[in-house]
């Protein structure tokens, strides 16, 4: 049985709930997959902390972890001032991370393996630094694209650079999470399928497809390192932005 | 349209390459945004202020311990040394009567001493005062003894008693040698 390594990323139409113009809106298994997501997510930290222990169980631990985490990474990238911004970050953070996480269960599908889900998030980001920028900076915020001590003979060259830098953010932003989600998703489908390939050529496929089975068992360990990795980087990156709307003279 | 055949066939499947597709685009972007948002709310209204308030009471109750334990301990160092200057107090207090009692005493057994070695004094005098009264007595005694024991050798030796005279005088010769 040959599969196709791209068949899990379809998007596939549940049944349809709302009209927009001439575009049909369905609830898909994408969707379905956040609003899994939203419900783990709120299981975890409603639920874990349901005891408010003092001394804290597993999952109230957990829950206390995850929330110090990122409130420890934007307090260290973007200072106290930063911590306006925690509802939001943490929001991404569980948001990308448990979706990631979901994905890897076999037979389920990944919600940012996507680009338009991720351009979204990384776009969300990108303005919200603009909108705080300005609200909070007035004009001052373009300092951020002057940076201090540079002779005025290449001064145009490094705003420039400067600007095409700050206008690329949503791209590299989202692209990184979305290809390497996508990436290792096909990767773990192709050599997946080489088992179910080999294993059908007889006894000695069976015996070569034991190789694949174990390459696909250490690419799952791989790809929840990525998983959490990928939730990590989009965190911090937009904490890193946040920062430059914060305190723009670098 | 994104609706297909789920089948797992591969050609299940044409058209664009399914992340690139645009027409997918809006219901992701759709559900993507009231899902992002509503997580957003319940996060900002339920799960962070719960979370911080469970972390911030914890940190207030370990702080509260804290110093409910400093203020025991600083409770329990003044008992301390409260406790250390009596001990010292009374140690003090204790050396000064042993001083005492023992000065006192001292001096008591030393009055004693004092008055034994005088009484033994008197008595040994006045023994020895006996022994020389009683040596004397002797001596005469001896004198008497040796002159009669003289005499009467003498007397048995040349059958003549000798004078008294003659025996005093040797004897006392002889006594003196």
């Amino acid at each position: 049985m040959a599969v196709d390594p791209i068949h899990q990323f379809q998007i596939i139409d549940l049944f349809p709930v709302v009209k927009i113009g001439h575009t049909e809106i369905a609830f898909t298994n994408s969707a379905a997959y956040m609003a899994v997501a939203v419900l783990v997510i709120m299981l975890f930290l409603i639920g874990g902390t349901a005891r408010r222990s003092l001394v804290p169980g597993r999952l109230q631990s957990a829950a206390e972890l995850s929330y110090e985490f990122v409130a420890n990474t934007i307090r260290s990238t973007a200072g106290t001032e930063g911590m306006r911004f925690f509802p939001f970050v943490f929001t991404l953070f569980m948001f990308i991370l448990v979706v990631n996480l979901i994905g890897l269960i076999p037979y389920t599908f990944t919600v940012t393996t996507h680009i338009v889900i991720t351009a979204t998030l990384a776009l969300s980001v990108f303005v919200t630094v603009l909108v705080y920028g300005f609200w909070k900076n007035g004009l001052h915020f373009f300092n951020l694209f002057v940076p201090k001590g540079i002779p005025v003979y290449i001064l145009p060259l490094i705003v420039f650079i400067e600007v095409l830098s700050f206008i690329s953010r949503p791209i590299s932003h989202s692209v990184r999470l979305f290809a390497n989600m996508l990436a290792g998703h096909i990767t773990l489908k192709v050599f997946a399928s080489f088992i179910t390939l080999l294993g059908g050529l007889g006894i000695f496929g069976i015996a070569g497809a034991t190789l694949p089975l174990a390459l696909v068992v250490a690419l799952t360990a791989l790809e929840l390192l990525v998983a959490f990795l990928q939730a990590y980087v989009f965190a911090i990156l937009t904490c890193i932005y946040l920062n430059d709307a914060i305190h723009p003279g670098h | 349209m994104a609706t297909n055949s789920h089948t797992e066939q591969p050609s299940g499947h044409k058209g664009a390459f399914p992340p690139f597709n645009p027409t997918t685009f809006a219901s992701q972007l759709f559900w993507l945004v009231i899902a992002f948002v509503v997580l957003y709310v319940l996060m900002a209204k339920l799960a962070i202020p719960r979370i911080g308030s469970i972390i911030e009471s914890r940190q207030k109750s370990i702080a509260d311990d804290l110093a409910g334990a400093a203020s025991l301990k600083a409770e329990s160092d003044a008992a301390i040394a409260a406790y250390e200057k009596a001990l010292a107090e009374a140690r003090a207090r204790a050396q000064a009567i042993a001083n005492e009692t023992r000065d006192k005493q001292a001096a008591a057994a030393e009055a004693t001493r004092k008055r034994l070695e005088g009484e033994l004094n008197a008595k040994l005098a006045e023994a020895e005062k006996t022994i020389a009264a009683t040596k004397q007595a002797a001596m005469a005694n001896v004198r008497g003894i040796a002159a009669d024991a003289t005499k009467a050798i003498v007397e048995r030796l040349i059958g003549k008693a000798p004078a008294d005279a003659a025996v005093d005088a040797a004897v006392a010769d002889a006594l003196k040698s």
